[in-house]
């Protein structure tokens, strides 16, 4: 595995770029192929927005399928609010989501950097209980998780939802290694000047590692945000559902109504993809920066 | 000038990829460099420092971890011992739930429905997205957008993903619809009720949701691949395809069985794409559960055979670590020849 680690978007384009003679015909064929890609990720989402908001002059069964409704309409939204409490789905789903996210920027920046700038007995101890954790797949404890989330008293609770993802070993790991590269020197200095490793941490150590910390923000959040199983297994009371447990709860009410669905599932949508496309400089920087090492 | 590996991978949630920078720090070059110099420097800074100073920084950390993992992951060792209930504790029973577990054709029916997913998947998740990325690398706004956009499934909720497509799917859904519109089928493809069909409907769009993930990956190895190779391979003549062949694929060979490790993993612990699009019940007569579903359905409510579901649980932990171990062993065979 080679090591040297990208700082920009990546620049070259290896298949078309040497040859001038063909590169006409290639890049046709290029972007035929982006564009078909293209529609078969983006098109169910386009449908699932047409059906959405299809009124009652629209056959949704029509063929050849329309795309554009004829009668387009909003009342599927307001329905479908009316009859899900959709709104406190998104809203549960934030709670939890910040509570994950506040848990692992501050249990992993700290952890982080003990782990890498400070000297102690038992590091290495420290460092094994992370990297074992990382090691367990989420779903071969979820049972004993659920035996012990309930043995607390917080089953059917949202924090229940949001404890054992407080703070990941992976995250912990990230902040390390980003800790980890500071120069040395930085720290000296402080400590010539008589810092304390509260001090260093924050002064001097901190500012360095703001990029790996947007990176835990941003994945911390998504994980917790799209995550499934676990809020599944945890919670019972409807007015506790997080949007996906909320969303899947969609299905078995009103099976008979595919538009009533796709407005759910496009009210979901919205935050994230809000939330993707005014971060999306961070996701492929933090994705090709501090990320990934071919 | 950060660091690891699998950095985004992070959050996502918890599938994907938490194996990984397990295997990879023991390379990372961060992890070595000023080692040395540092580890007598470090120890100056240390008399400045009290003992506890570290457990500090240390304790809502190790906390959540030893508790809501490490804990789990030894009490379910525990579980699958014995005949627990959510109710009750259990007797110890020696290997009767694993004796149970073998008879039981919902688990070797989760096993194959698993292992299949991870046969059909990983392939397509090692090809495509290297050729999505290939086509998308560059500079570019149009470029940009099109990167864009084909990540954007990726950072969708599986369920939101799951009814997109049970609707599509659908006896009268779109993609039956336009099948019989230009005259490809007569009758509607049961992609949703059909035992195959249903299992292979998952793994499309798990792979229809997973394609940019892997895509982003792959475009950061195109990246470090020299480009003196593609100047020396266009004055050798050679065309895109040869190219593709000769010159990206081996140079992201690494990246490759890195993918294959993540989506076999990814693969093996499918969840949601099957739970959503059999809307919860595992497909008729329950024949298309998975080894997570299973874990889900045994494991919890309030019939929930707990320890029954430990051992599920463990047989789980054990086929996967088995099938990470065989992945790093190949991964080092490879490199050594």
């Amino acid at each position: 595995m080679s090591s040297a680690v990208i700082t920009s978007t990546p620049q070259d384009q290896p298949a078309v770029k040497p040859r001038r003679r063909r590169v006409r015909k290639g890049s046709i064929a290029r972007y035929a192929i982006l564009i078909l890609m293209f529609l078969l990720l983006a098109g169910p989402l386009v449908w699932q927005l047409s059906l959405s908001l299809k009124g009652a002059g629209d056959d949704i069964y029509a063929t050849p399928p329309e795309v554009i409704p004829n009668d387009p309409t909003f009342e599927h939204y307001t329905a479908v609010i009316d009859r899900l409490p959709l709104l406190r789905y998104v809203f549960n789903s934030f709670l939890v989501a910040a509570m994950v996210v506040g848990g692992n920027v501050i249990g992993a920046t700290f952890a982080g950097y003990a782990l890498a700038r400070l000297k102690f007995r038992g590091r290495g101890v420290a460092a094994l209980v992370f990297v074992a954790a990382l090691l367990v797949p989420i779903e071969t404890v979820i049972v004993a998780q659920f035996l012990l989330v309930r043995s607390i008293g917080v089953n059917d609770s949202l924090i229940g939802v949001a404890l054992p993802g407080l703070v990941a070993a992976l995250n912990v790991l990230l902040m390390r290694n980003s800790f980890r590269a500071i120069p040395q020197e930085l720290e000296e200095a402080a400590v010539i000047d008589g810092a304390n490793a509260w001090q260093r941490f924050v002064r001097v150590c901190l500012p360095q590692v703001k990029g790996m910390i947007s990176v835990v923000v941003i994945f911390a959040f998504m994980g917790a945000w799209n995550d499934f199983l676990w809020p599944l297994i945890v919670l019972s009371d409807q007015n506790n559902y997080t949007l996906t447990v909320g969303l899947n709860h969609l299905r078995g009410t009103f099976i008979d109504d595919p538009r009533l669905i796709a407005a759910g599932t496009i009210i979901a949508l919205i935050p994230i993809v809000i939330f993707f496309v005014a971060l999306q400089r961070f996701f492929f920087r933090g994705l090709e920066s501090g990320g990934i090492k071919g | 000038m950060s660091a690891a590996h699998g950095g985004p991978v992070s959050g996502f949630g918890a599938p994907e990829v938490r194996t990984e920078p397990g295997h990879r720090a023991v390379g990372s070059p961060m992890a070595g460099a000023p080692k040395g110099s540092r580890n007598t420097r470090k120890s100056s800074l240390r008399t400045h420092q009290r003992w506890y100073v570290p457990w500090l920084f240390l304790a809502f950390g190790l906390t959540i971890t030893i508790t809501f993992i490490l804990f789990p992951f030894f009490n379910t060792l525990g579980l699958a011992f014995t005949d627990a209930t959510l109710l009750r504790d259990g007797q110890f029973t020696g290997l009767e739930n694993f004796r149970r577990m073998f008879d039981d054709p919902r688990f070797t029916t989760a096993l194959l429905n698993s292992t299949l997913y991870v046969i059909c998947v990983v392939p397509f998740m090692v090809v495509l997205p290297l050729i999505l990325a290939a086509l998308v690398a560059g500079k570019g706004r149009l470029l940009g957008f099109f990167r864009t956009s084909y990540y954007l499934p990726v950072v969708m909720s599986v369920v939101i993903i799951g009814l997109i497509w049970t609707n599509l799917l659908d006896s009268r859904g779109l993609v039956n619809s336009l099948l019989q519109w230009i005259g490809a089928i007569d009758s509607p493809i049961p992609f949703l009720t059909d035992r195959w069909l249903l299992l292979f409907s998952a793994m499309m769009v798990t792979v229809w949701s997973g394609l940019g993930y892997y895509m982003v990956i792959y475009l950061a190895a195109l990246a470090n691949i020299d480009q003196s190779l593609y100047d020396a391979a266009s004055v050798d003549g050679a065309g895109t395809v040869r190219t593709f062949l000769s010159v990206t694929m081996p140079g992201v060979r690494s990246t490759m069985m890195l993918i294959a490790m993540f989506s076999s993993i990814a693969a093996f612990r499918v969840f949601g794409e099957v739970y959503v699009l059999t809307g919860g019940t595992g497909g008729v007569g329950g024949r298309n559960v998975t080894m997570t579903m299973l874990i889900q359905s045994e494991g919890t409510g309030l019939q929930a055979e707990t320890g029954y579901a430990g051992a599920i649980s463990l047989a789980m932990f054990v086929i996967m670590g088995a099938l990470l171990l065989a992945q790093l062993w190949y991964q080092r065979r490879e490199e050594d020849a």
